[in-house]
Parts: C-alpha cells; structure tokens; sequence
C-alpha cells in the first residue's frame, strides 16, 4: 500500500521513543503529522490546531487546544501557558493517551492513572492555583453541554453546584455549616474518580500506519490525481472503518 | 404457644385441601361422561347417566334444564397451558423462598430439577407431556420473547465498543465449534466398537451444529452478580445472542445438505454466500422495523394505554418477516429491539416505559423458565438411546474444541483490542460455554428422516444437563477463586458522568488533531448524524438532551424519593401505595411457615390437577395420599423451619 516509509534511525527519535513511550514507526507517523499542521515549520501554534475542521465540532476543543500549550503538560515543572511548541512537546503530550503496556505492575499503572488524571485536572484549572473552584467548573460543564441544544446556563449552573456537592460530601464527609469548601485539590480530583478504570478508558490506539493522506487540513485535499492514490485511500479508509469497529 | 398455632394453621391447611378436592372431585366426576366435542361448537349437554364416581348433577329422565354442565375438552388446551405455565412459576416462587439456593445454584438446574420430577409423576402415570416443543411453537411462540429480552436489555455502550470482537466469536467461533466437532465425531464413528458407523458426515456436522450452540444464561447471572468486568460480560452475552443467530442458519443449512445425496464445492460456496445473505438481510430488516417502530410511536401521545402494543407488535413482525424469507429472524428482533429502544423510550410516557420493560422482562422469564422446565419432563419421557462411546467422545470434545476455539480466536483478536483479554478472562470465557435452550429445542425437532435421532437427543440432554449443572454450579466459586476483573458498577455519580463525557470528547478531539481515527471517531459522527437527521425525524418534540442532564434529573429524582421515606432500593419495586396502609401483626416465623404450607397445598393442587387432567383414578388416590400425609406431618415441618 506504500503507507510505511522507511523512517531515519535518527539518534532524537531514540531520544524521544525513550521519553515518550512511542515505537519509531508511530514517531514518524506524528511527526509527518506535525508538520502538515505546522505547514512544514518547526513550531505548532494555536491558529493552526483551529484550523481543523473535525475538532471545530467538538464542545471542548479550546480546552484541548490549550491543553497542547499548558507548560505543566510537558513535564518539565513549568507553569502557565507557550505560544508555539516544538515536535518534542507536541509528543510529551501526546504520550498522556497511551494505553498501558499488558506487562506493567499495578504500581506503573498507578503512575499512569495519576499522570492522565492529572492532564484532565490541568483541563479544568486554568489558573494554576491548583485547585478547582466552583467558578472553572461550571466553565467546563457548560462548554460540555453547549451542544446539547438551549439548555441555559442556570441548568449547567445547578449541574456543576451538584457536582461540586458531591465532591464536597466525599472528600470531606460532614461539614459545619459555616465551612466553605475552597476547591477540588488533585487528592480530592483523585478520590471521586479513582473508580473510572481511566487507564483503559483515556487511550488512544496509535498504529503502526500511516493515514495522514486521509485527515483534511485547511479544507484541502493533497493532490490526488492518479488513480492509485484513490484506491490507496479507499482501502486505507476500510481498513481503519474495521480497525475502528473492533 | 407453639402448639396452638400449630393447630390453628393446621385447619387451615385442612381447610384448605376440602376447598381443594371439592374443585377437583368435579373434572374427575365428569371428565369420563363428556364425549370430547370438537371446539369451537356449541354445546348444549344432555343429561346423562353417570358412570361412576361422584354426580355432578340429579338423575333425570325427561329432558329439563341442565343446571350444571360441565366441559371439559372445550377450554383442555389453554387450561393446560396456564396451569404448566402456572407450575412452573410456582416453581420459582419455591426457589426463592431460601435465598441461599439460589446464590449457590443456578435457577436453570433448579428448574430442570423440577422438572425430572414433574416428568417422573407423569411417566409413571403414562401420559405424554404436551407437544410445546415443536417446531412451530418453539420457533414462533417460545423464543421470540427471549430473544427480544435479551435484545433490549444489551447494554449498548459496551456492545458497540466491542461489536468486532463480540461477533468475531459468535461467528467464527461457533463456525470452528461446529466443524472442529463434526470432524472428529466424524473420525470416532468411524472407530467399530461404537458401532455407530452408520451416521455420516452430514449427520455428524449437523448434530455438531447444534452442540455448539452456547447459552450461558446462567452464567449471565452469575457474572452480574459478581459484576465481573464490562468486557467479558458483553463478549459472553452478545456471543450467545448472536451465535443463536449462527447456529440456526448452520442447522438449516445441514437440515438440507444431508437430503441431498451428493454436495458439489458450488455448494459450499452458495453456503457461505446465503450465511452473509442471511445475517446482513435479518440486521437490514431489524433495522427498517426499528424505525417504523420508533417513528409511529411519535404520534401516539393521544392514545397512551396502547403504546406498548406497537414495540411488542414491530419486534414480533419483524421476527415473522424474516422467517417468511428464512433470514436470521433472532438478527432481526435483536436489531430492532437496540433500535427501537433508544428513540421509543424518549417518546412514550413514563408509565407505557415501565409498562414495556417490565413485559418485555416477564415474557423472556416465562418463556426461558418453560422450556428448562420442559427440558427436565422430557428427559423423562421421551425414548433413550444410549451409547458409551458417542456421548463421552462428544462431551469431552465440545469442550477441548471450545477452549482451543477460545484461546486460538482471543490471540488472533487481542492485538486489536484495547483492553486485552488475559488468561483469566479466556478460562471464564470458555467455562462459561453452557448448552441450553436451543440445541434442546434444535435437536428435539429433528426430522425423522435422520436415522440416529434418538441418540442425539440423548447425547444432546446429556450434554446439557453436564455443563448446566457441573459447569453452572461451578462457575461461581470459580470466579472468585481466580480473582477475575471486576467492574466497579457504582459509577451513579454526577462527577463520573461529567469526566466520561469528557473524556471522551478529549479524545476524539486529540484522535482529529494527530489524524488517527478509532471508534470515537465513528461514534461522534454517528451521534451527529442522530443529532442532526434522526432525532428531527423519529423523535416526537426533539430536545436533545445530553445525559449528564438526563443523569442529573435521574439523581434528583432519586433524593426526592428519599425525603419523602419510603421503601429503599428501586422505588418501583416496593409494595403499592395501597398495601402500604395496612401493616400485618405477623411475627416473622409463622409467616414463613405459613407461606410454605401455603406454597405446598398450592403446588399440590396444581400437580393434582394437572394428573387428573390427563387421567383419574389411580393419580387421584396417589396424590390423596400425598398430600394428606403431608398435612399430617406439616407441624413437625413447621417446627424444622422455624428452627432454621
């Protein structure tokens, strides 16, 4: 199908496969990727992620988006948020959707779970105090519900004050009544959610192949004139309508 | 004390059994005047002189007006129905009295239990059980219900997230049962000292069609009870769902393969294309009655009693229009139950809701308990033909296919699935591979024209009753021996909802942004498409409602109930309102007891009449003694209960 290339064993690709988890193949895959969103230069910005026309449905792409260029995701103990980012970062936040090898320990995969929690915890802060105030959670269930049709804010308002309750009632039992309950700290974050099993619910299955041809950017098609390339395509696009049922 | 109470439930019970006999002295008195009468034509009876027993009605020679007619052979056929069907769910009602029964043993090897018995009274007093199970009342009354069962209550999610892997096995994997069986049934027949040399290869696959049929229907109980994890359960419950759907096609299939004297290879290829022709063409019209389905209920918000009349009457069309064309009927009322069910439930009224599911439920229960049941009578009844070396050859091969089947289709398949099954999953997965209802109903409806029709059915029992009760019992402890994955089905929390939702939008976000599609993908499109098309169409004032919303009125709701104190658990399953008035002064141990003795007297009577339904005499004075002995003794039973 001329989809796998033959990818450079070059030494950062070792770097980054040991850093990041990927195997070599899936590396160039997103690095070929990264460059048909970055139009071929070297950093990623944020006009060029809005430009995909699938991710301007979702409720929550500018959650995601910034997710891409919040600091704290890149591990490296930084805070607040970049302009552009490179290859490397790009692929350290992608890492945080990797399933979990079948061979981990239970406490690897307690790694795993606290590192994907706290990508979603980082969605949900936005200002870095570390917690989340009732303020911020309400911003996330309306953008949540924001497609479900006219809802009205005051039915989000009432969801996240319930929400927010329940975290309350769990985390910190009985409360006095002139108690204020401050936010949800990231062991609180931990604790209501510790039974979602995220480490086999928040993956993504990166494969070994190459489907870039297939994803539209800028609402433009790469040349496709040659018959080969459309029957290139169509199976392409069978094989990951199957893959995608399994 | 306990002496008076004994005494007073004493003549109750005695009460009881005058009420009893006097209801049935009448039948028996008249059953051997009336000559039986074809139905349907009016009877006006002349009075005749009794041949014996009691009268029912004076001697008279000229002819005035009957005061007291009694026939029988008019209302025979549903009075036999409701009283078998009447037996069999006091049946239940016995098992639940002790809980721990039922927590140790699966109601199915209760019920065939139950129903050795019953068949044992009926072989000794030489009468034929009822024909429930031909052809046509199996396929066109019995297994719609619970095929419909099954089919609305499938947890969707789940299904979808693993529908390659559910009809992987389902498909190839009953495909491989059969084959892999019928070769080696094949190969042992062939060995002299079975002497069974007669059965040929046709027959052989056609009888290994029908072992492999899987229905683990008590091991579906046992799992949710357990709550072992999302993903073996589904995999169990939609193999056994769709493998039906397989096995069927496989047995019509053979059905004709072994008329024909020769099989050309042209043949096996328009095999395999009338296995496709059948399963898309059972899903296609599942489909197309699903919509119909959910698009009439739109327009029934003035005629609210006869809306769940329209599921009932579409899911059951749909199944008699795929059988009209010989297309996988089960495809077809599976496919339209998951599609009916998501759009009707939003357009009905609460209660024709709750009308719908608790029918839906009830019909499946009847219908399943039934033929367990009359799998146990006919056990019985029915003429044996034994053979050492074919049953014990099928037996051990059924299962060696079925864990090779297992582990060869789980290798080929966890590279593609997200959550891999481990070894403990693919032990269950094949322990749990239990017979029942249709090899028992395929097999029973053999033609005759298949020369060894008596050992397959024997072979066929056998194997059930083996991997029902040894495999059935076991299987729990099982479970929590080797510590299988559990699923945490607490998951009723608003937060939980919010972060699955957003999960999920996280990730077919992040799947759009690096260009790698999955199911996420498919599933956000399709829920588009719904959204956008669908919904407008089928769906009667269409506000589209996200389920966080739908979980958080659901959770109000439920704190509502709670203020106001009534019964706890699932408020819908309490007593009425009604009963709720009246409290009973009955201390717990006498009401137990006096519930048994009633259930006793009750099931008695029923047996008894169901005897004397077919003859009198002798069973009346068996069962006389029976339960007048049982009367008798009934303190001493009492006693030992309360002690428990």
């Amino acid at each position: 199908m001329g989809a796998l290339q033959s990818l450079p064993d070059e030494p950062e690709y070792r770097d980054l496969s040991e850093k990041t988890g990927f195997s070599f193949e899936q590396i160039g895959i997103l690095h070929k990727r990264f460059k048909q969103l970055s139009h071929n230069e070297d950093t990623l910005r944020r006009d060029d992620l809005n430009t995909i026309p699938d991710l301007s449905c979702n409720p929550i792409r500018t959650q995601i988006i910034e997710a891409f260029f919040d600091k704290r995701n890149f591990h490296q103990n930084g805070e607040g948020t970049v302009q552009e980012i490179s290859f490397e970062e790009f692929l350290v936040v992608m890492s945080h959707f990797r399933p979990p090898a079948l061979d981990m320990t239970e406490e690897q995969r307690e790694i795993i779970r606290r590192e994907k929690l706290r990508f979603l915890f980082n969605m949900h802060d936005t200002d870095n105090d570390g917690t989340i105030t009732l303020e911020e959670y309400r911003h996330v269930v309306e953008e949540l519900l924001s497609r479900s049709g006219a809802l009205g804010k005051e039915t989000a308002k009432g969801i996240a004050d319930a929400a927010m309750l329940e975290v309350a009632s769990i985390s910190m039992g009985h409360m006095e009544p002139d108690e204020f309950y401050e936010g949800i700290t990231f062991e609180h974050f931990l604790k209501i959610l510790k039974d979602i099993e995220i480490e086999t619910r928040m993956n993504i299955r990166f494969l070994n192949m190459d489907t870039t041809n297939l994803c539209k950017v800028n609402r433009a098609y790469p040349d496709c004139t040659s018959l080969t390339k459309y029957t290139d395509k169509l199976l392409e696009s069978c094989l990951w309508f199957g893959f995608g049922l399994l | 004390m306990s002496t008076m109470g004994g005494l007073s439930q004493m003549k109750l019970a005695v009460n009881f059994l005058t009420i009893g006999l006097v209801i049935l002295s009448l039948p028996c008195g008249s059953y051997t005047e009336i000559p039986p009468k074809p139905p349907g034509s009016v009877t006006v009876l002349p009075p005749v002189k009794p041949a014996g027993g009691p009268q029912a009605f004076p001697d008279a020679e000229n002819s005035n007006l009957p005061v007291f007619t009694m026939d029988y052979a008019r209302i025979q056929v549903p009075f036999e129905v409701t009283l078998w069907v009447l037996l069999a769910s006091f049946a239940k009602i016995g098992f639940h009295v002790y809980h721990k029964i039922t927590f140790w043993v699966p109601e199915s090897c209760l019920l065939i239990s139950i129903g050795l018995i019953v068949g044992a009274i009926m072989h000794s007093v030489h009468e034929e059980p009822p024909a429930v199970l031909s052809y046509n009342v199996f396929f066109l009354f019995m297994l719609p219900p619970i095929v419909l069962e099954s089919g609305y209550f499938m947890p969707t999610r789940p299904f979808f997230e693993n529908v390659g892997t559910v009809l992987w096995f389902a498909v190839v994997g009953t495909l491989w049962n059969s084959i892999g069986i019928g070769m080696s049934l094949y190969a042992v027949c062939q060995i002299e000292a079975f002497e069974v040399q007669d059965i040929n290869l046709q027959e052989n696959m056609l009888f290994a069609a029908i072992i492999s049929a899987v229905d683990p229907v008590a091991v579906l109980s046992v799992f949710e009870d357990v709550s072992v994890n999302e993903q073996l359960y589904i995999v169990v419950f939609g193999e056994c769902l769709f493998n039906d759907a397989v096995t069927v096609v496989l047995y019509n299939m053979f059905i004709f393969v072994a008329d024909m004297p020769v099989v050309e290879p042209v043949d096996v290829f328009l095999g395999v294309a009338r296995f496709f022709v059948v399963g898309l063409g059972g899903m296609g019209f599942g489909v197309i009655f699903g919509f119909v389905a959910s698009f009439t209920t739109r327009f029934t918000s003035n005629v609210r009693e006869i809306e769940p009349l329209f599921i009932f009457m579409y899911s059951y069309l749909a199944y008699l229009v795929a059988e009209l064309f010989s297309i996988s009927s089960i495809m077809a009322i599976v496919t339209c139950a998951l599609t009916m069910k998501y759009y009707v439930e939003e357009n009905v009224s609460q209660r024709s809701c709750t009308t719908i599911r608790h029918v839906v439920k009830m019909l499946g229960t009847i219908s399943e308990t039934l033929i367990f049941f009359f799998l146990g009578v006919v056990t019985i009844t029915t003429e044996h033909e034994w053979n050492w070396g074919y049953i014990m050859f099928t037996l051990l091969l059924a299962l060696v296919w079925r864990g090779l089947g297992v582990l060869v289709l789980t290798q080929i398949i966890n590279p593609f699935r997200t959550i891999p099954f481990n070894f403990k999953d693919q032990f269950i997965l094949g322990y749990g591979g239990l017979r029942g209802a249709i090899s028992f109903a395929l097999v029973f409806t053999l033609p005759d024209s298949i020369g060894r029709k008596k050992l397959f059915l024997t072979t066929t029992i056998c194997m059930i009753m083996f991997t029902v009760f040894i495999q059935g019992i076991s299987i729990r402890p099982l479970i929590e021996f080797i510590n299988v994955r559990r699923t945490n089905r607490n998951l009723e929390t608003i937060n939980v909802e919010i972060h699955s939702r957003l999960i999920e939008h996280t990730i077919a976000g992040v799947e759009d942004l690096c260009g790698q599609w999955s199911h996420y993908y498919w599933k956000d499109k399709f829920l588009k498409f719904n959204n956008r098309i669908l919904r407008k169409i089928l769906i009667r004032d269409n506000r589209a409602e996200s389920s966080i919303v739908a979980l958080y009125k659901k959770l109000e709701l439920q704190n509502a109930m709670e203020i106001l104190d009534t019964v706890s658990g699932d408020i819908n399953a309490g007593s009425s309102i009604v009963s709720l008035q009246y409290v009973y002064p009955l201390s717990p141990s006498s009401s137990c007891s006096l519930s048994l003795s009633l259930y006793f007297a009750l099931s008695l009577i029923l047996l008894l009449s169901l005897s004397l339904a077919c003859s009198p005499s002798l069973s009346l004075s068996l069962v006389l003694s029976l339960t007048l002995s049982c009367s008798l003794f009934y303190p001493l039973l009492s006693k030992g209960l309360k002690s428990s």
